[in-house]
């Protein structure tokens, strides 16, 4: 079922991401790490459907995506720079029950980021603080660099709060300044970060392109990880 | 095949045209390899008319989603069956 969807507002998290706020009258709320699907319909009838993770616990009926251009996308320019506040797309969802977070679920929850896979992991987050849930969280963020970090106020004071996730960046490609660990892409020692005990009982949630979920998913295994507790997501055309 | 692929993830949308419960937390078995794993993990390639989804172990197809004018068409052939949480 297709629901017809407002901008109502949008937020720049780095300089090529973009959150848009959307009003979808009659939305039946969502789970952390579920996704909707946008439906683009040109003039002559040509449609173009993408699907992108939810970035935040629904309020009321606005909900909001965070959109990484992809300069020779299909739609992901349009939605970043061609709408104004007003225009409509058609939304159809949330869709997806598998890669999600439900506030009485039992144990603790690893999260790992790469690049814009935050998007559904950070709605993991703010369920989690919605719901004033105690679980345990802990967040490893792989990015390229310190100024493509999404959300990276808003995830460092949470760190800060008593009871908030812990949180372990990794860089890819330029560390910042007086970091220890020299840019690199995730490997062995960043799992668990130095200073973190491994638990092996933790749910893990992986959301990246497929080389970063495939490379961190067997270093998982490799700590002990029971595959079965280890969900992914993966980008494929359908991040364009 | 290539590597440019989705996740099934992506077919929770599609499906959530014919079916109310969500199809990709159900596991599935494969009819050629006997692998079974949530639909959420099968390889999903979007370019023929429609979707294919595939085995991650063996590549073999394990469900196809066709959307018509009037009609969507899901092909399981190669899905022994699908254990849906209730």
């Amino acid at each position: 079922m297709w629901r017809t969807a407002t901008l109502v507002a949008t937020r720049d998290e780095t300089p090529d991401a973009r959150t848009l706020v959307m009003e979808v009258p009659g939305w039946p709320g969502h789970l952390g790490g579920q996704h909707v699907d946008v439906r683009l319909t040109a003039d002559n009838g040509y449609q173009a459907t993408r699907s992108y993770s939810l970035a935040a616990p629904a309020d009321n009926d606005r909900v909001e995506v965070t959109i990484q251009r992809v300069a020779d996308g299909e739609v992901s320019p349009y939605l970043t720079d061609g709408l104004s506040l007003g225009d409509a797309v058609e939304v159809r969802g949330p869709a997806g029950g598998w890669f999600v977070w439900r506030p009485g679920d039992p144990g603790g929850v690893l999260l790992v980021a790469g690049g814009s896979g935050i998007v559904p992991l950070m709605a993991m987050i703010r369920a989690r603080r919605a719901a004033g849930s105690a679980a345990p969280f802990r967040l490893v963020y792989s990015v390229r660099t310190p100024e493509e970090r999404y959300y990276a106020a808003e995830l460092d004071q949470l760190a800060d709060e008593v009871g908030g996730p812990e949180l372990a960046y990794v860089y890819t490609r330029t560390a910042p300044a007086g970091a220890t660990r020299p840019a690199a892409r995730i490997g062995a020692a960043d799992l668990p970060p130095p200073g973190w005990s491994p638990d092996s009982e933790e749910t893990c949630f992986v959301c990246g392109p497929t080389g970063f979920v495939e490379a961190v998913s067997a270093l998982l295994v490799s700590l002990g990880y029971d595959p079965r507790r280890i969900k992914t997501e993966r980008f494929g055309p359908s991040g364009q | 095949m290539t590597d440019d692929y989705q996740d099934g993830n992506a077919l929770a949308g599609p499906l959530q045209e014919i079916f109310a419960v969500d199809l990709t937390s159900a596991v599935g078995r494969c009819s050629h390899c006997g692998l079974t794993g949530a639909v959420a993990t099968l390889r999903v390639y979007g370019r023929a008319p429609g979707l294919v989804a595939r085995c991650p172990g063996c590549g073999e197809v394990m469900l196809r989603l066709v959307q018509s004018a009037h009609s969507m068409w899901l092909d399981l052939t190669g899905t022994v069956r699908l254990q849906v949480p209730i």
